[in-house]
C-alpha cells in the first residue's frame, strides 16, 4: 500500500472549480435546503422549546439552539457532501478516473474535494446566522468571527467521510457511519444541551469527538461570550481534519491506483 | 529513433495471480502500436501501468524517457487517453466537458476556448456543443472523448477498445480521425480485439494472450510467418461427405463447430474441386489477421 505522504501541487484548484461549477447548476434546490432547514429547527424547535426552556448556559435558548446548529450544520454539510457525492465520483460515475489520466494525482483530488465540502458548510453557515440574525438570535457582528470556524468544522468533518467513502462497498454502507459517528455527536456534544448536563463519564468522552469542539467555539462567537481553551480545540479540529485527510488519501490510492 | 515507450520485463500482479507477465515492447514514435489480445490478455492492466495508474510487481518502464509510474504525473501531462468505460462528466454540457478537462492540465482563456473550437470540428460535434452529455449518443460519447483525449495536444495518444460497441457509421469515422492523428505525427497506441481495426490502423502490433506477448510484427509480417495466404471457408460442412473433404488437396485443416477451414498456399486446386459440388456455401478470401489471432490463442472461448 502507498502510504507515501501526499504532495500537492496545486492542481486540486481545478477540483475545487468543478464542483463549484456543478453547485452553480444546482443553486436553487441546495439554497432552499441551506435555508429551510435551520429555518424550520429555528423556528420550531427554538421557539417551541425555548417558551418552555427560557434561557440555557446564560443565553436564550433560541439562540443556544442557533449556536449549536451553526456547528452541527457544518458538519453535517460536510459529511453528505464527502460521502455521497465523493463515493458517486469515486466509484459509480468513474469521474476520478478520468482526472487520473491527467497529470492530477489521488492526492490533489481529496485536497479539493475536502475543500469544496468546507465551502458547503460555510455557504451553509452563512445562511444559518442570516436566519439566525433575522430571529434575533445573534449577539451582533462578531458572529461573522464564526465563519472561518464553519470552514474549519468543514474539514474536520471533510477528512473522517472521505475515510469513508473510500472504503465503502456502496451506498448503503454509509448507515454504520451514521448511526455509530454523526447521530451520537449530533446529540451528544452540546448542540441541544450543554455536555456538563451529561453524567460524568459520557462527558469524558464526548471531550474526544470533534463536534463538542465545534460548539465551543461557534456558540460563544455567535451570543457574543468569553472564548476559552482555544487552542486546544482548533488543534482536534485540525487533528480531524489532516489525520482523516492522510488516510482518506491512502485508502482511494488503494482502490483507484491498482 | 528513441523509443516512445520502452517496457522491460513488465509484470503485474494481483495477489496470486499474474496478469502481465514479464513482457518487453518499445513503442517508436509517430506510428500506431497495437494490443491485440483476447479479454483478459492483460492489455489493458498493461496500458494501465503506462498511465501510472496502476503500480509495476516487477521490471522497468519508460515513458518520454522517464521512469512511470514515478513520473506519472509529468508523463500524463504529455499523453491522451481513451478510456474503455465511459467517463465523461455527466454534470456537464460538451463543451463544459472539454473545458474541465483543460482545466486539469493547467489550461484556460482564449487558447483552450480555441482549442475546444478545433477539437468539435474535428470529431464533428461543433453543433452539440452546449447539450447535456446523457443526451449523446455512444458514438458521440465516443467521440467526445477522444476530444478531449486531445485537450493538450498530446504526443502519445492512447486508446483502450476505441469502437468496441459503436455501429459501423461510428467505427469509420472513428478510425477515419484516428489515421489523421497518425498523419499528423502523433503516436498512437491502442487495444482491441477487432482485428479489421489492427489491420487497418496498426503499423505495429503484438499479440497477447494470458498476459504474454506471443509475437509481433506487422499486420502482413504477422500473416506471413504463421498462416498460409489463402483461405477456403465451406459452411455447414457438416452435410458435405467427410471423404471428400479429406481429399483436399495440399491443405492445412480445421474444424471450428459447423465450419471447415482449408489453409493453403494456393487454393485454385481446392476450389475447382468443390465449386462442382451444388448447394455448397463457401467462401475463398486471403489470410487475415484472425487467422492469426485464432492460430496464436486458440479459439477456445476466452471467459
Amino acid at each position: 500500500m502507498d502510504m507515501s505522504l501526499p504532495r500537492l501541487k496545486g492542481r486540486s484548484l481545478a477540483i475545487w472549480k468543478r464542483n463549484a461549477l456543478v453547485w452553480r447548476k444546482l443553486i436553487g434546490p441546495s439554497l432552499m435546503i441551506n435555508f429551510g432547514e435551520p429555518l424550520l429547527y429555528l423556528l420550531g424547535l427554538g421557539y417551541g422549546l425555548g417558551l418552555f426552556i427560557g434561557e440555557m448556559a446564560g443565553m436564550d435558548y433560541l439562540t443556544f439552539l442557533a449556536s449549536g446548529i451553526v456547528a452541527s450544520s457544518a458538519m453535517t454539510t460536510a459529511t453528505f457532501e464527502g460521502l455521497y457525492s465523493v463515493y458517486t465520483r469515486m466509484v459509480p460515475q468513474h469521474t476520478y478516473d478520468a482526472m487520473l489520466a491527467t497529470p492530477i494525482e489521488v492526492d490533489d483530488i481529496l485536497a479539493g474535494e475536502m475543500f469544496w465540502c468546507a465551502t458547503k458548510s460555510l455557504i451553509n453557515g452563512v445562511a444559518i446566522l442570516a436566519v439566525a440574525a433575522a430571529l434575533g438570535a445573534v449577539s451582533g457582528p462578531s458572529a461573522l468571527l464564526a465563519l472561518p470556524i464553519v470552514f474549519l468544522i468543514g474539514l474536520c468533518f471533510a477528512g473522517p467521510a472521505m475515510v469513508i467513502s473510500a472504503i465503502s462497498p456502496g451506498y448503503d454502507f454509509f448507515n454504520y457511519y451514521f448511526t455509530l459517528a454523526i447521530t451520537p455527536m449530533f446529540i451528544l456534544c452540546g448542540v441541544f444541551y450543554p455536555v456538563d448536563a451529561l453524567p460524568e463519564p459520557l462527558q469524558a468522552f464526548v471531550q474526544l469527538l470533534p463536534l463538542t469542539h465545534a460548539v465551543a467555539l461557534v456558540r460563544p462567537l455567535v451570543a457574543g461570550q468569553p472564548l476559552s481553551n482555544v487552542p486546544l480545540h482548533l488543534v482536534v479540529l485540525f487533528a480531524y481534519a489532516v489525520i482523516g485527510y492522510y488516510i482518506a488519501v491512502v485508502f482511494a490510492r488503494r482502490r483507484l491506483v491498482v | 529513433m528513441t523509443a516512445v515507450i520502452e517496457a522491460r520485463g513488465l509484470t503485474k500482479r494481483f495477489n496470486d495471480n499474474t496478469v502481465v507477465r514479464e513482457i518487453d515492447f518499445s513503442v517508436p514514435p509517430a506510428q500506431c502500436f497495437g494490443f491485440l489480445g483476447p479479454n483478459g490478455a492483460g492489455k489493458t492492466t498493461t496500458l494501465r501501468m503506462i498511465l501510472g495508474q496502476s503500480p509495476l510487481s516487477a521490471g522497468s518502464l519508460s515513458v518520454f524517457g522517464l521512469s512511470v509510474p514515478r513520473h506519472g504525473s509529468k508523463v500524463r501531462k504529455r499523453m491522451g487517453v481513451v478510456p474503455q468505460t465511459d467517463n465523461l462528466d455527466p454534470d456537464f454540457t460538451v463543451v463544459e466537458n472539454l473545458r474541465m478537462y483543460g482545466a486539469y492540465f493547467d489550461l484556460r482563456g482564449d487558447g483552450l476556448a480555441r482549442r475546444i473550437d478545433e477539437l468539435l470540428e474535428f470529431v464533428e460535434l461543433a453543433d452539440r456543443a452546449h447539450v447535456k452529455i446523457n443526451t449523446l449518443s455512444g458514438g458521440m460519447r465516443r467521440r467526445l472523448t477522444i476530444a478531449r483525449a486531445l485537450i493538450n495536444d498530446p504526443e502519445l495518444v492512447v486508446l483502450d477498445e476505441p469502437t468496441t460497441g459503436l455501429d459501423p457509421q461510428a467505427r469509420h469515422m472513428i478510425w477515419a480521425r484516428l489515421r489523421d492523428l497518425r498523419q499528423s505525427g502523433k503516436t498512437l497506441l491502442l487495444t482491441t480485439h477487432y482485428m479489421e481495426e489492427a489491420e487497418r490502423l496498426c503499423d505495429d502490433l503484438v499479440i497477447m494472450d494470458h498476459g504474454q506477448i506471443v509475437d509481433q510484427g506487422s499486420p502482413p509480417q504477422l500473416i506471413q510467418r504463421h498462416v498460409e495466404k489463402e483461405v477456403v471457408e465451406i459452411r455447414e460442412a457438416a452435410t458435405v461427405a467427410n471423404g471428400l473433404l479429406d481429399s483436399l488437396s495440399g491443405c492445412r485443416t480445421e474444424w471450428v463447430g459447423d465450419t471447415f477451414y482449408c489453409y493453403t498456399d494456393d487454393a485454385r486446386p481446392v476450389v475447382a474441386q468443390i465449386d462442382a459440388i451444388d448447394n455448397l456455401v463457401f467462401l475463398h478470401r486471403p489470410a487475415n489477421l484472425e487467422d492469426v489471432f485464432l492460430k496464436l490463442t486458440g479459439r477456445d472461448l476466452k471467459d
